[in-house]
């Protein structure tokens, strides 16, 4: 008999809602790499400070979008937040992780922006005086402070996607609590790549580059590892795999996107080829471990299809 | 608050009639499917299939055929199990999933904003999107009905009493009773989420099968979403520590090699 998992139905989280995962975790985790660097980088660093609070910044404006765009009834996005039939009362469930998700990318997305205008302020490029004027405020102590929190914020959109699948009832999903640890370090894996191949145009140096391409690998050894966790984890359900998102996991994200650049790291390479790869795996990774649970449908099973 | 109200379903009588899809379809005035052309399964007489956004109601047909000879039917009317303790309301962002009073769960369409968490917690595959109104939707229990002292239009509406509807606290004790019975004639006969100290704590639409559940598309022992919650969270900070502290020690060499590099060059 198939595990319980398989009688429930699919949600369609699919072309909206795999970007969103996607661009979230790269957002949340270029964003934490820049918040380490504001606090403990040095003077050559702000490049990469810069390119990851912009990256943060429009990540969490797409993300937002993309949220928005999937819910069917776009206009009523705002019930995740307030009680629509109670204003102004806070909708907030703790134990739901879709309900703090939807604050934590509000916050997020506040948190980063306010950064990306501290940054834009520091090069001098922004025109508007109101905008101006927030950007000169986050600088210094308040650039820290704003980055300590918004630096926990990206960590945490980018894990929560992954907790908010185990806190379902679907296969794969909910049949293994290592989901939210396997996208933080896709989230940071990505964000580090991103700033590799964004963070040279804005002037980043060599030393800066380096670091990032050290610390990218070392979260491709951590994915890997919990990837590994992960698929053992699952046990009886690893069948569901047996499909094109299996060897799309096997081929695309394991080997294309952590082993391959893994390898041109540690040849010392240019970085640009193993960051796309990277962010290709990262990609593929949501793909496959959205799409593969989505194609199980209950009916299915149940008349032993 | 008034008594918990439910649905007893003994599987045992039903004739796979669908009136009670009829009925739950015209009452709560669900809208036909793709313009009311309907595709045939082509594999089985049961061409609803499942329970969606727009069927609140599904008549299951079980075909278990070794020969055209050698075999039985298994019918059962599945619903909403308005559980005691539901998936569904516990992971809803906007809180339009209520409990009414009578232990019944409700999905408040104008409230609902289309986000399907609640399909994906629901361990029986209950709920989806109904494209009418852009929203979730399952069976309310006759929400409306009940209120105004009426029974729901599927039990209402059974010609075999297999629906029965009632107080939990008279169904439970009739379907015992009538398990015994079955017994008694050498059926086996089980109830599924009868039992209040078992999964979900008792389900408020429980049901008498005479096959393993799975074989009615019943997962054995359904659970809540939030089983995995806390674990799920804790292995995220460690993923994400574990990654700060890498991130960091990587910081602290660069410091202690540039620091090297300039003593050596005095």
């Amino acid at each position: 008999m198939p595990p319980d998992t398989f009688f429930s139905g699919a949600p369609h989280w699919t072309w909206f809602i795999v970007p969103y995962f996607y661009v979230g975790g790269l957002a949340g985790g270029a964003y934490f790499l820049a918040a380490l660097l504001e606090w403990f980088g040095q003077p050559d660093d702000r490049p990469v400070i810069r390119t990851g609070y912009r990256v943060a910044a429009w990540g969490a404006i797409v993300s937002g979008v993309l949220l928005t765009i999937d819910l069917g009834r776009p206009l009523r996005f705002w019930h995740m937040l307030f009680q629509s039939a109670n204003l102004p009362a806070i909708m907030f469930k703790p134990w739901s992780p879709i309900s703090f998700g939807a604050w934590a990318i509000l916050l997020f997305g506040l948190f980063a922006v306010l950064s990306a205008l501290g940054s834009a302020a520091e090069e001098g490029r922004l025109q508007a005086p109101l905008l101006r004027a927030v950007g000169s405020v986050v600088r210094g102590g308040v650039a820290k402070l704003v980055a300590a929190v918004g630096g926990l914020l990206g960590f945490f959109v980018a894990g929560y996607t992954g907790v908010l699948l185990s806190v379902t009832n679907r296969p794969i999903w909910s049949d293994s609590p290592w989901l939210g640890a396997l996208f933080v370090a896709s989230g940071a894996s990505t964000g580090a790549a991103a700033l590799i191949l964004l963070a040279p145009a804005r002037g980043a140096t060599t030393r800066s580059l380096e670091w990032l391409s050290s610390f990218d690998s070392k979260a491709l050894v951590v994915e890997l590892v919990v990837l590994a966790i992960f698929i053992g984890s699952l046990g009886a359900v690893n069948r569901a795999w047996l499909s094109v998102w299996g060897l799309l996991l096997l081929v695309g994200v394991v080997w294309l996107g952590i082993l391959a650049p893994l390898r041109l790291h540690m040849q010392g390479r240019p970085l640009a080829g193993a960051a796309k790869l990277v962010l290709l795996g990262g990609f593929l990774l949501r793909l496959a471990t959205m799409l593969a649970s989505e194609g199980i449908d209950r009916y299915r099973v149940a008349a032993g299809m | 608050m008034a008594e918990a109200m439910g649905f007893f379903t003994d599987t045992t009588v039903c004739i796979g009639c669908k009136a009670c899809e009829v009925a739950c379809k015209e009452w709560n005035q669900l809208p036909a499917e793709n313009g009311g052309i309907r595709e045939l399964s082509g594999d089985s007489y049961d061409n609803t299939r499942r329970l969606d956004g727009i069927h609140w109601r599904h008549v299951r047909f079980i075909e278990q055929f070794k020969g055209p000879y050698d075999g039985r039917w298994l019918m059962m009317s599945d619903v909403c199990k308005h559980c005691v303790q539901a998936g569904c309301l516990e992971v809803c962002p906007t809180g339009a999933i209520i409990r009414t009073e009578f232990d019944t769960v409700v999905i408040q369409s104008d409230v609902c904003n289309g986000c399907r968490a609640c399909i994906a917690a629901c361990p029986f595959g209950v709920i989806d999107i109904n494209p009418v109104s852009g929203t979730a939707q399952k069976c309310t229990l006759c929400y409306d009905r009940l209120k105004v002292g009426l029974e729901p239009a599927c039990s209402k509406a059974c010609p075999t009493d297999s629906i029965q509807f009632g107080t939990i606290a008279e169904l439970r004790p009739r379907a015992q009773k009538r398990v015994d019975q079955l017994k008694a004639q050498g059926v086996e006969a089980h109830l599924y989420g009868a039992d209040p100290t078992g999964p979900l704590g008792g389900l408020n639409s429980f049901y008498l099968l005479v096959d393993k559940d799975e074989v009615y598309g019943l997962p054995h022992k359904p659970q809540l979403p939030s089983r995995n919650l806390t674990k799920s969270a804790g292995f995220s900070v460690l993923s994400a520590g574990v990654l700060g502290v890498l991130a960091l020690v990587g910081l602290r060499k660069r410091r202690m090699d540039q620091v090297g590099g300039s003593g050596g060059s005095n």
